[in-house]
């Protein structure tokens, strides 16, 4: 049950982008087609569930216990900047048609404050292992279902005849403003 | 390069929410006020001054392959910097911003600065872009928290001026976006002119 609550919460309620402000960055970066916001969506997924383990390790294991908290940020922007570049190592030997498909995505994943935030999160939270992965995977399915929306919405866009001074940025904040209105009416929910 | 126009270009030209669309994490999600805006936009002046610095002192002594995480370092010690002291001095301010003073760090403009300027050029010259930059910066945010606290709370800086209710989906997420998307409109027409 604690594990649906927080699958519901993090997709649903507070969508990771739409309502904590998280990975805005790709979120408007990579949100032209649907078919790279999703393949986005995929790469954060993995990153984000393997960074939560890897800093839920570090932070019970060895900064807690050693009593070094303060330095956080630090390591864990070193881990998964690290981790990122491990990743695409391994997955260019052990699984070449995923490495191809992740593509471009992987590099860009050290700077997606997403994966940072969450991986701060899980800690802050208190969770336990196992439910700090599951969070983790939720919130990467949250900011996949956010992404793919709202590809869906500028690929419809591209059709319509918006005003001169809306056009390009602007028009994609507002569609994004109302896309998160929307996810408003999940609130309260859980 | 023109020094004025290095500390200039920041504000309005080059400024990095309006215009670049960079640092968008904590651009929308810390304005629910002016002041928080200014907050965040201090702290992150603070910390892109900071790092330009040290990164135009050592960039003849990092090798090219490693620059990066060592300018991730860099920023990191600062970022720590100010949470500590942030979290000592002004709890309440700190206690809004949350998990937004953390992740300073992995936001893309500071990385930026220190990447395309602070490496290639001279000390005055990364001193002078750091802080035209993040006064741009925090003037995108206490613009953008100004406006998303009058629409929303009839209020500025705390200063309520309509005794009523404002309209609360300014402060809340949508809000957010449907402001910055406006306010971006807006500076386009007025650079375009």
């Amino acid at each position: 049950m604690e594990y649906i609550i927080i699958v519901l919460s993090a997709i649903l309620v507070n969508n990771i982008v739409l309502a904590q402000f998280l990975g805005l960055c790709p979120f408007f970066g990579v949100s032209s087609k649907i078919s790279t916001a999703s393949g986005m969506g995929g790469a954060v997924m993995f990153v984000m569930t393997i960074a939560a383990i890897v800093t839920y390790l570090i932070s019970h294991y060895i900064l807690i216990p050693l009593d070094l908290i303060y330095l956080r940020t630090i390591t864990y922007i070193l881990v998964i900047s690290s981790l990122v570049q491990m990743v695409e190592i391994m997955l260019k030997k052990v699984s070449p048609p995923l490495y191809q498909a992740l593509g471009i995505f992987l590099p860009l994943m050290t700077t997606n404050c997403a994966i940072l935030g969450v991986a701060i999160l899980v800690i802050q939270q208190e969770y336990t292992l196992m439910s700090g992965v599951v969070f983790a995977i939720a919130h990467a399915l949250g900011f996949t279902l956010a992404l793919v929306l709202l590809a869906g919405m500028r690929e419809q866009l591209e059709l319509l005849n918006v005003p001169q001074a809306m056009k390009g940025n602007p028009i994609i904040l507002v569609a994004a403003g109302l896309l998160a209105m929307a996810f408003m009416g999940f609130a309260g929910m859980v | 390069m023109d020094q004025a126009k290095n500390f200039t270009k920041g504000f309005i030209r080059e400024n990095p929410v309006f215009i670049l669309m960079l640092g968008l994490c904590p651009a929308l999600g810390t304005t629910t006020s002016a002041f928080n805006g200014m907050g965040m936009g201090l702290a992150t002046l603070f910390v892109v001054l900071m790092s330009n610095i040290v990164v135009s002192l050592i960039k003849d002594f990092v090798p090219n392959k490693v620059r990066i995480p060592a300018y991730i370092v860099i920023i990191a010690s600062f970022v720590t910097i100010v949470d500590l002291v942030m979290a000592g001095y002004m709890p309440a301010l700190h206690d809004q911003l949350g998990l937004f003073i953390p992740l300073i760090v992995v936001n893309c403009f500071v990385l930026g600065r220190a990447e395309a300027f602070a490496s290639r050029n001279t000390l005055v010259s990364s001193i002078i872009d750091g802080t035209g930059m993040g006064l741009g910066f925090t003037l995108a945010l206490t613009l953008l928290g100004a406006s998303r606290e009058i629409l929303g709370s009839y209020a500025l800086f705390g200063h309520q001026f309509i005794q009523e209710d404002g309209m609360l989906v300014f402060i809340l997420a949508p809000g957010a976006f449907i402001a910055l998307g406006y306010l971006i409109a807006i500076i386009d027409k007025l650079n375009k002119k």
